[in-house]
This record gives structure tokens, sequence and C-alpha cells, in this order.
């Protein structure tokens, strides 16, 4: 093959490509819309360029099997046929064969030897069916005649043909203009002229050897006016216009190095500016506004010429759901948002893959079977919502599914049986912590594995591709309701947004997909915001327990412990990474801007904390923090989440704030009650205390109240010497019982809570309040222990004891 | 020895504590007078920090504590030799900076015994230039801030 020919066959194969992910998507649609004359004009062109430019090049196999594609899709086009499910399935299988044969023919150079033979006849037979009684005798003879193409490649004359309800045959041999629409086509789908007067002005051309265009014989006829003509011709070379002379491709590493110019000059733009605004010279100040301008709109332009629509990557998606769906024998909808919504090239690469891996996992599990969707009261379809938008400088991407959600309680059974965590640390955790541990190595909820996830490639995967481009994901579920799959990733990676921060005498940056918000502390809350358990700092942020990391401490600038003097005044930026949060001790925030990132040299690339550096306004450098590396070596990240210190985190992650009783029990034990399961506080001398079998009683308010002693419910002796004892009464449904503890603290509201079922051991898990360890009491395992049948008749109120049945 | 004796070489020759040494002219990007720098926290000791080289971000490495000799007098401002190792530039602060100075290969012997320590490691051998001795620095040596020293 000549150097030219392999030059047409790279640009054949690149336009191909992209066509065959618009016909993927195309098909899916008018599976949906088959009576679409746009969508089926759409495919029928993207068929056609193939065919033609395939003949052209002599690429026999694809040339012929597109040609009985194209037969079929004109006829559908023209109404001769409908679309049903038989035809879209064989014309996606064609996009498949004519894909493969492209695969091959970009790795090998020539077509390879395909086995078409099937589906040639296939698509041929379904030519046949309702053929008769719709279509004119001349469109009849021509089908015959399109079948009989399909084997051999198709013969005739070149001639400026319009192409109407069956002219297949004289239409292959006009390869070399594939985007050039026919005037007849145009007409047509301008609603101008019937599909019949373009054959009879066809006929004429081609049978009676008329030589004038089309137009001018439609004219002629009295078809159409010479103005709806000339308004087709306009729209005909607007069209060719639009592809052929209005856009250039550019290698994408020209555009890199372009992008990186422009980052070097908005940085000496910087320092240009910066430098003209000490100088008291008009003209130089004007000039450097004017540069300041043009550096903005260049690096913008030059950006744009990186950004694609992600709809580029969503073009393959409709085909994969439709696929996925009649594997998995669901119903779904795909619904697209935001298609328009641009990226760098690169980031959209770099996000191709987790996406698809996301909307394959939401039809495999998140969207249940037609009849588990029905049994929920649900419709039978489900509907997976894809939306991009821009926010603050980065794009959101939401991959949504209205199917069954995560079961936090099966992702917290899984987790312990894997490993992941201890019972301790679940017990403790919230529910949305619970369903993100779905992105730690080694999880999978798919309870079977299927052929189409579980194969190891997991949502950690997911997660790791995210953040290796700067990206955070994270997923909200409510079971029974869907999932949603947020990913934020930057615009573009050479230019992201920063926060620029002072930490002693030095500046940091740190990109903002990372910061969740900054906190300013006076010297004062500085002093009492920030506390310390076991030598860990943390600062109470509105009610959670937030994990410190002094940054200072972390560039070993100075000691990380407990006699640390409180400084004047000081920042916390709370960071998001790896699905934690934590919050960045520094001196000072500086300011939210742009940086260019800089690469670092090789003797920095072994410290881990910097993933690059940056130039300032000024001149300067600053370093550029990798906050997830931050996170990991200090600790408070640690990957096993084996300290304390991480469980205070989990702690700290609940969101509700409620008031508590704090109580004392057995010698030592501080333990909360949720003041709302608190009746009233009674004292009671302990000679009152009367014995009923096995259990005490007090008679209390003519009734009798039953005692559970939470000292030896939870394990401990109490100390028995006491002469009058301390009782909290819950009260529901006309019941109450009583639960004797040693002491009552106080009411505190400062606290956090973590609520799961998951431990047996009569506590609810523990938290930090007051700077003391408290543990959570399980109300309900008390109340159960002093009156088995509490909860017999007792109204159901919460949701939280309609496991009742399991203790009865 | 006696193969070298034609081939000329050009270095370019700065001092660090007194001592003359030289680089390949060929590794020399540029010398530029003192530039701040800004620290690199738990960095290697031998990375002074980082400087601004037009708009290119370049590691310094400071000879000094590379040689294992004691730290600059208070107020003495090195400067930077920016030599160019594989795709990257990286920053040699030194004392002061002397001419290009030629040299033949029959000047050259192996680095002399004097010489020991840290230094030893760094420099391919010396030059006998009238009146002094010109150290040859290995640049690939000399910018590997993680050799045990």
């Amino acid at each position: 093959m000549t150097e030219l020919d392999d030059e047409i066959v790279q640009e054949f194969l690149v336009e191909s490509h992209e066509n065959l992910d618009q016909l993927d998507r195309d098909l899916v649609a008018l599976e949906r819309e088959p009576a679409s004359r746009e969508l089926l004009g759409s495919v029928f062109r993207t068929i056609h360029t193939i065919k033609g430019t395939s003949g052209f090049l002599a690429l026999h196999q694809l040339e012929s099997v597109s040609h009985v594609g194209e037969n079929l899709l004109s006829r559908l086009r023209d109404g001769v046929l409908t679309l049903d499910t038989e035809r879209a399935a064989a014309l996606l299988d064609l996009v498949d064969a004519v894909r493969a044969i492209l695969g091959c023919l970009e790795t090998t150079g020539a077509e390879g030897t395909h086995d078409l033979a099937e589906l040639t006849a296939r698509l041929a037979s379904l030519l046949e069916p309702d053929a008769a009684g719709a279509a004119a005798p001349v469109s009849a003879v021509a089908a015959a005649a399109a079948v009989a193409a399909a084997v051999v490649a198709a013969p005739g004359a070149a001639t400026e043909a319009a192409s109407p309800a069956s002219a297949a045959p004289p239409e292959a041999a006009l390869p070399i203009q594939p985007e050039h629409e026919l005037l007849g086509e145009i007409l047509l789908e301008h609603g101008t002229v019937s599909p019949s007067s373009v054959e009879a002005a066809l006929l004429e051309q081609q049978v009676a050897g008329d030589e004038r265009p089309i137009g001018e014989i439609l004219v002629d006829h009295g078809a159409v006016s010479e103005k709806q003509v000339s308004e087709a011709l306009e729209t005909q070379s607007e069209g060719r216009r639009s592809v052929a002379d209005s856009t250039i491709r550019v290698d994408v590493d020209l555009l890199d190095a372009l992008m990186r110019q422009v980052g070097e000059l908005v940085l000496t733009r910087n320092q240009v500016v910066s430098q003209a605004a000490t100088l008291r010279d008009t003209n130089l100040l004007r000039a450097a506004q004017r540069l300041n301008l043009i550096a903005s709109e260049l690096q913008e332009g030059v950006m744009k010429t990186r950004m694609q629509p992600i709809g580029n990557v969503w073009a393959k998606l409709p085909r994969i759901v439709r696929d996925l769906g009649v594997a998995c024998n669901r119903q779904v909808r795909l619904e697209m948002e935001g298609a328009e919504t641009e990226l760098d090239k690169t980031l959209l690469e770099a996000v191709k893959d987790p996406l698809t891996h996301l909307v394959r996992n939401a039809v495999d599990h998140g969207i249940e079977t037609a009849e588990d969707r029905l049994a929920a009261g649900k419709p039978a379809e489900g509907v997976l919502t894809l939306r991009a938008f821009h926010e603050s400088g980065q794009v959101n991407i939401e991959i949504r599914d209205d199917g069954q959600g995560i079961d936090p309680a099966r992702v917290g059974a899984k987790a312990l049986e894997r490993g992941l965590v201890t019972r301790d640390q679940l017990a403790v955790m919230s529910t949305p912590e619970i369903v993100n541990m779905i992105f730690l190595p080694g999880f999978s909820t798919a309870a079977a594995v299927t052929n189409v996830s579980g194969r190891g490639v997991g949502m950690d995967v997911v997660r790791t591709n995210i953040e290796k481009i700067g990206g955070t994901v994270d997923v909200a579920s409510v079971p029974g309701r869907g999932s949603t799959i947020r990913i934020k990733i930057p615009l573009t990676l050479a230019i992201i947004p920063a926060v620029t921060f002072q930490c002693a005498g030095e500046r940091y940056a740190i990109p903002q997909v990372a910061l969740v918000e900054l906190v300013s502390l006076d010297a004062e809350e500085a002093q009492k915001g920030i506390e310390w358990v076991s030598e860990a700092p943390v600062y109470r942020l509105r009610g959670r327990l937030l994990p410190l990391v002094y940054l200072d401490a972390v560039l070993g600038l100075s000691a990380e412990d407990g006699t640390r003097q409180p400084r004047e005044s000081l920042s916390l930026v709370v960071l998001q990474a790896d699905g934690r949060q934590f919050g960045l001790v520094v001196d000072r925030v500086l300011d939210s801007e742009e940086i260019v990132v800089k690469p670092l040299g090789r003797q920095l690339k072994g410290i881990g904390i910097y993933s690059g550096a940056t130039i300032t306004g000024d001149g300067a450098v600053a370093l550029i923090l990798d906050v997830l590396n931050v996170g990991l070596q200090s600790g408070v990240l640690s990957a096993s989440r084996d300290r304390a210190f991480t469980d205070a985190s989990v702690v700290a992650a609940v969101e509700e704030r409620e008031s508590l009783l704090l109580v004392g029990v057995g010698e030592d034990r501080r333990m909360s009650i949720p003041l709302g399961m608190v009746t009233r506080l009674e004292e009671f001398a302990v000679s009152a205390i009367e014995r009923v079998g096995s259990r005490e009683v007090v008679q209390y308010r003519g009734q009798i109240l039953p005692l559970v002693r939470l000292a030896s419910h939870l394990g401990n002796y109490s100390d028995p010497d006491r002469e009058r004892v301390q009782v909290v009464v819950h009260a529901e449904g006309g019941r109450s019982v009583g639960l004797l503890v040693e002491a009552i603290h106080d009411i505190t509201e400062e606290s956090v809570t973590g609520r799961s079922d998951l431990d047996s051991t009569g506590l609810l898990g523990s938290a930090i309040v007051d700077n003391r360890v408290t543990e959570m009491l399980d109300v309900r395992s008390a109340v159960l222990a002093a009156d088995p049948n509490f909860f017999r008749n007792a109204p159901v109120e919460q949701p939280a004891f309609e496991m009742s049945g399991a203790y009865s | 020895m006696s193969s070298t004796t034609t081939t000329m070489n050009q270095f370019s020759t700065f001092r660090v504590a007194d001592q003359l040494f030289g680089v390949d002219v060929g590794r020399v990007q540029e010398v530029i007078r003192y530039q701040p720098m800004t620290p690199v926290p738990m960095a290697r000791p031998a990375v002074a920090g980082l400087i601004n080289l037009r708009g290119q971000v370049v590691t310094a490495v400071d000879l000094r504590v590379q040689l294992g000799l004691p730290p600059r007098a208070e107020g003495e401002l090195p400067l930077n030799v920016v030599v160019r190792t594989g795709e990257e530039a990286v920053s040699l602060l030194v004392d002061s900076i002397g001419d290009v100075v030629d040299t033949t290969g029959d000047l050259f012997e192996a680095p002399p015994e004097t010489v020991s320590g840290p230094a030893r490691e760094l420099i391919s051998g010396a030059y006998k230039l009238e009146g002094k001795l010109l150290l040859a620095l290995d640049v690939d040596r000399a910018v590997d801030v993680d050799r045990t020293s």
C-alpha cells in the first residue's frame, strides 16, 4: 500500500470509528422512535459513507455488507418498511461486523476474512416482508437488484443522482463525496416533495438521459418551487462546508505543546502585571492590562481547542445499556443531560473506562428485573440518568439509577467478611460511610459473579482512576429508591483552580477539588477549639469530630504533640481524600487562584507529599500538596483504619446531633442515652427494690416498674453498698422500664452518635464526648433485658423497632 | 592515557570552598546569579530549594552539602550552574564562577589521594593546570541526592 493510500485509510478509520459510535446511538434511539425520518436519515448517511469509501478503497467485504444494510435503511427511511426489533438487532449486528472489519484493518492493514454470509442473508431477508404492498413497481425491481448487489460489488455509472426510495445500485458509485447530501434527499427531508416525484425526476435523468440537474427537472415538473430548490441548495452547501471546510484534525501533541506554552505565557503575564502595578508608569500599566486580557483570552481559546463534549464518551453507552439490559433481563431507559458539557480530551479519555464501568454496574446491580420492580411498586422500566455540568471550575458527572439502591447492612457484612473493617469500627460508622466502602480495594457487592461484572475490576479501580486525574468520586444511596454516584474532575490538568495558604512562612497550594471548606479560628478559638484525643488533635466542626493534621508537623518543621503552644490564630483547610475528611492546620489562607502545574524534578519524586509546583504572581515557586499522601503520611487516612484516632473520625462523620444524657455505669464507665428515650429520672432507696422471680422491680406511680441494672446487663458488677439508686425511666406505649445506673452526670448537646444494630454487646458504639470516651447504650436491648415483652404491644413508631420480632 | 592526549575538553569552572571544579561545557545550560529559593521540607538535605528559571521549576542542589563541606558563611549567596541531566535541568549551587577552561587529556589524572570523602565519589579526575588543580565533576553523580553521604 502506498503512503498516500495509507494516509487515506487512517483518515477513513478515524472517521468511521466516530461514525460507528454515532450509529450505535442513533439505532438505539430509533428503537424507541422507529418513525423518525431524521434518525433514519442520519443512520442511512453513515452507512452510505462507509460503503462509499470502502468501495473507493477496494475493501470489498466492508462494501458488500454495508451495502445490504444501506438497502434496508433506505427502505426504512422511506417508510416502505418499519423498524422492528428484529431489524434493529440486525442493523446493530451490522455495526458490529463493520467494526470488526475496521478493527482488523487497523491492526493488520487488511480486511481479513469474516463470515458475513449469514448477516448478509439476514439483512436481505428483512427487506422482504412488507415490501410488496407499499412500494411502487420500480422499487420492487430495485429491491431485487439491491439483494443481488449485496453479493457482487455494485456496478453502475457515476451520475449526479439523488437518492430516492430504492435507487441504491447507482448510488454505490458515488463514494468520494460522502458528506455531500443529495438534493433529492434534502427536498424529501424538507417535506417539499413526494418520493414519487423525485423518482420520476430521477428516471428522467437516468432513463431518458435528461442531463439537467434534478432541481431543475423537479421545478419543470411543477413538483417544487424555485425558491424551495434554492433553499435546499443552500442547505446542501452549508452541510458540505461544515463537514469538510470548517474543521481540521490537529495532533493532540501539538495542542499539548501549545497548552504548555500558554501556561508559560500566563505566568509571565502574572509577573509583568504585578511588576507593572508597582511602577507608576501609566503607559506600561495600560500595556500590562492589555496583555493581561489577551493572555486570558488566549489561554481560554487554547483550552477550548482541547475541550470535547462528554457526549463523545457517552455515545457508546446507549448501546452498552441496551445490550446489557437484554443480557440481564432488565428494562432500562438511558437519559442523558448535559452531553454538551466539555472537558479536556486527556481527562475525557481517562474517565471513559470508569464511566463505562459505573454504567454497567448500575444496570447489572442497581436496576432490578421488571418483575421485581413491579412487585416493589415501581414502573417496569428502570431509568438510568447521566448528568454532566460545570460547577466552580470542575466537571460534575452523576450516574443515577432508580434501582434497588445499596443495602448498607449488606455492604457492612461484606466489609466485615473481607476484613476491611472491624465490628467495632463498623458499629460507629454512618450510613454514607458504610455505603462508600464499596470503593475500598477488595470489595465487590455482587452476590453472584455474573458475566457482566465481578471480573475483579472493582469500584476501587474506578476510584483510583478518578483520583489519578485529580478527581473525586462518592456514592449516595437510598435502599429501594436507587443510587447516585458523583464524580468531580477538574476541567483540565495543566491549569487547575487551587487555594493557596501560608505555613511556616512559605506558600503552598492545594487543588480546589480536594477542598471541602475553610475554617478560620482566632486565637481564643484556636486554643479552645482544638482538642487532643490520645495525642491526636481534633476539632469539633458542627458537632462532628474532625481529625486534624498540622501541616508544619507533616513538613517536619515542628513536633506534633499535645504540648504544642496555641498560636495567635490559624486556619483549618477541611479536605476530602479517600472518602474521608480531615482538617489541615495552616497559618493563614491566602487566595483562591488558577495555577499552572509544573512537574517536580527527579530529586523530589520520592517525598510523596507534593504533586508538583507552581509559580505565583510574584515569580516565587510554591509547592502543591498531594492531599491523599499528606493524609496517608500523617496517619489520618491510615489504610487499615486501625488507629483509635481514625475511629474518632469515623464517628465524626455522622452529621446527626442530639441531646444526650450522660450517666455513670459500674465503677467508671461513662455512657450516653439519647435524651429522647429518657422519660424521667428517678431516685429510689435500695430497700424499695423487690424481687419478682429473677427480676427486680419497684413500685412506681401505682405500677410495677421492671428494673435492669445496666452494669450487670453490660457485664460489670455494681456497687452493692449504696443506699439509694439512680434510675432512668423509659416509657413507651403505656409500658415503663427503669434502667438502674450508678450516677447521672450531665446532659450534653455537644455530641456525636453513630447508630448501628450490628453490635450485640448492648452498645451501639462509642464516641468522644467532652474529651472522654463515652459508650452509646443500646437502649432497646437494655429495655428488653428488663422486660422481654416490652415492645410486643407497643405501637410501631420508629422504624428502628421493626426488628423486635427477632426478640420474641 | 596516551590515546587521549589529543582530545580537547572545555570546562565551565566554578569554586566551592576554594576548590576549583569544572563541568563539561556541553552539560551546562546556563550560569545565573543567586535566585530566591523555595525550600522543600522533607526533601534530602542536599536539596536547597526550588528556583523559578523563566517559568520552569528547577531543583537546586547544594554542592557544599553534596561534597560534605561546611555550609556557606552567613550572608554569602550561592550562584547557580544550571546543568542538563536527562530531560530535566538541575541547578548546582556554587560559591563563585570561574572562566571556561580548555584542557587536554594529557593533563588528566585520576582523583588525587588528597581528595577524600564524598568529594572523591563526585569527581571523575583532576586536570593539572598551571598553578592550580581543576577537579572534573561527574554531573550525574553530583545531582543524585539519594547517595548515602
